[in-house]
Order: C-alpha cells, then sequence, then structure tokens
C-alpha cells in the first residue's frame, strides 16, 4: 500500500450512523427533477395516446372526457402535472445558477427548498382544478 | 478528446446547450397546452381540434417533440450513466428510451397531419 494511500486511510472519518445522516435539500431537489423526467418521458406516451383519441373524432373526444371523470386517470394526469411543474421550477432554479446565483451553500438550499415548496403549492392547485 | 458515443451532442458543451435549448422549448409548451386547456373551459372538441388544425400549432407541436427528443436522450443518458453501471444493460436502455422518444416524434407527427 502506497503511504499516501494509508494516510488517506487513517486520517478519513468513519461516520454511518443513519440516525443522523440526512440528503441536504439541493441533494433532493437533485433527485426529484431526475425522478420526475423520467416519469414525463412515461407520461408523454400516455398523453400521446389521448392527444391521438381526442383529436379522432366527436366521439373519441367524448371518450377522452368521459376517462378523465374516472378517478384513476384523475390521479395520474395530477400525477403527471406535479411531476412537470416540479421540473420546469427546478430547471428554471438550473437556468439561474447557470448565470452564477444560488450557487453557494446558504442561497442554493433556500433556492432548492423554495422550489420544493413551490411545487408542492402548484401541485395543490393542480389538485383542486382536476377533481 | 474523450467523448462518449452514447450521448446525443458532440461534446459535453454541446449537450450543456442542447438539454438547456430544448428545455425552454419544452417548457413553454407545456405552459401554454396547459393554460389553454385551462383556461378554455368548457373545452369543446370545435376548439381543441381547431387549435391543433392550425399550422402553428402543428410546427409547435413537431418543434416540441424534436425537443423532447433531444432532451430526453441527454436527460437519461445523465441518469443511467449514473446508476446503471453495467454497460451491456445501459445500452440497452438508452436504446429503449431513444427508441420511444423517437416513437412519440412519429406518432406526433400522424397525429397531427391529419386534423
Amino acid at each position: 500500500m502506497e503511504l499516501s494511500e494509508q494516510n488517506v486511510k487513517k486520517q478519513r472519518p468513519v461516520h454511518l450512523d443513519l440516525q443522523t445522516i440526512r440528503f441536504p435539500a439541493t441533494a433532493i431537489a437533485s433527485i426529484l427533477h431526475r425522478i420526475s423526467g423520467v416519469i414525463m418521458l412515461f407520461a408523454v406516451g400516455i398523453l400521446i395516446w389521448l392527444l391521438n383519441t381526442s383529436l379522432s373524432s366527436p366521439q373519441g373526444f367524448a371518450e377522452v372526457q368521459a376517462l378523465f371523470d374516472t378517478l384513476l386517470v384523475k390521479f395520474i394526469v395530477w400525477g403527471i402535472l406535479t411531476a412537470l411543474g416540479y421540473h420546469i421550477l427546478a430547471g428554471l432554479r438550473h437556468i439561474v445558477m447557470d448565470t452564477g446565483r444560488w450557487e453557494e451553500l446558504d442561497s442554493g438550499a433556500a433556492s432548492a427548498k423554495a422550489a420544493m415548496v413551490l411545487a408542492i403549492v402548484f401541485s395543490v392547485i393542480v389538485g383542486i382544478w382536476v377533481w | 478528446m474523450v467523448t462518449n458515443a452514447a450521448s446525443f451532442g458532440r461534446s459535453g458543451v454541446h449537450d450543456f446547450i442542447l438539454i438547456r435549448a430544448s428545455a425552454v422549448v419544452l417548457a413553454s409548451y407545456a405552459i401554454f397546452l396547459v393554460a389553454f386547456i385551462a383556461l378554455s373551459s368548457p373545452l369543446t372538441y370545435e376548439v381543441w381540434s381547431g387549435l391543433f388544425a392550425s399550422l402553428p400549432m402543428k410546427i409547435y407541436t413537431l418543434v416540441a417533440l424534436v425537443a423532447l427528443l433531444i432532451h430526453a436522450w441527454i436527460g437519461i443518458w445523465q441518469v443511467l450513466t449514473d446508476y446503471v453501471k453495467n454497460i451491456a444493460l445501459r445500452g440497452v436502455l438508452q436504446f429503449a428510451f431513444v427508441v420511444a422518444a423517437l416513437s412519440y416524434l412519429a406518432a406526433g407527427l400522424i397525429i397531427v397531419w391529419g386534423v
């Protein structure tokens, strides 16, 4: 073993107390951005199918409208819009960060929390709208 | 120069620009469509098909689906290269997602064509 490697191993503190380890808000914001993106990649398949049916004929449009009355479809649409809302908010945060802002520990955590809070507010509004 | 054959752009910087440019198109399209549905109540078949019958909306839809292909390609590459370490599995998944996004584009083209 190299001397430098020994030093690294010796000096590293071991911290595996799962009770106290927390993801910072910025990490949660990041993983949610990824999850919401992947969800929407599947969601677009559903939306394109709905678009096709709704544009096919007045009957097809009525079928899609009837679908929107079912609880399961309401829930799916609410989920898709929640993912979309968060993904756009987190994306806007990224674009602001590209300009050099919100890159400090405090401002980064604050903007991550703000994006999540705004996404929850949007999700509630969309939930009221869908139901 | 290190390049990755599975990413979309010619370089990391190219991907960086492309994912942001496509994001702007996708965000504007999504906000427009959600706002249109929310503000036109009751939404009738005439209003809905009238929207997609117009040439600008057909173009907007297809541009958004091209942006989706680019955005999803880069995005799923970022996710898969972080979490799927098995190269064969990652290749298969990347292939499946890109084919799905391409299929969305093809489906969208055919759907708005006939309206």
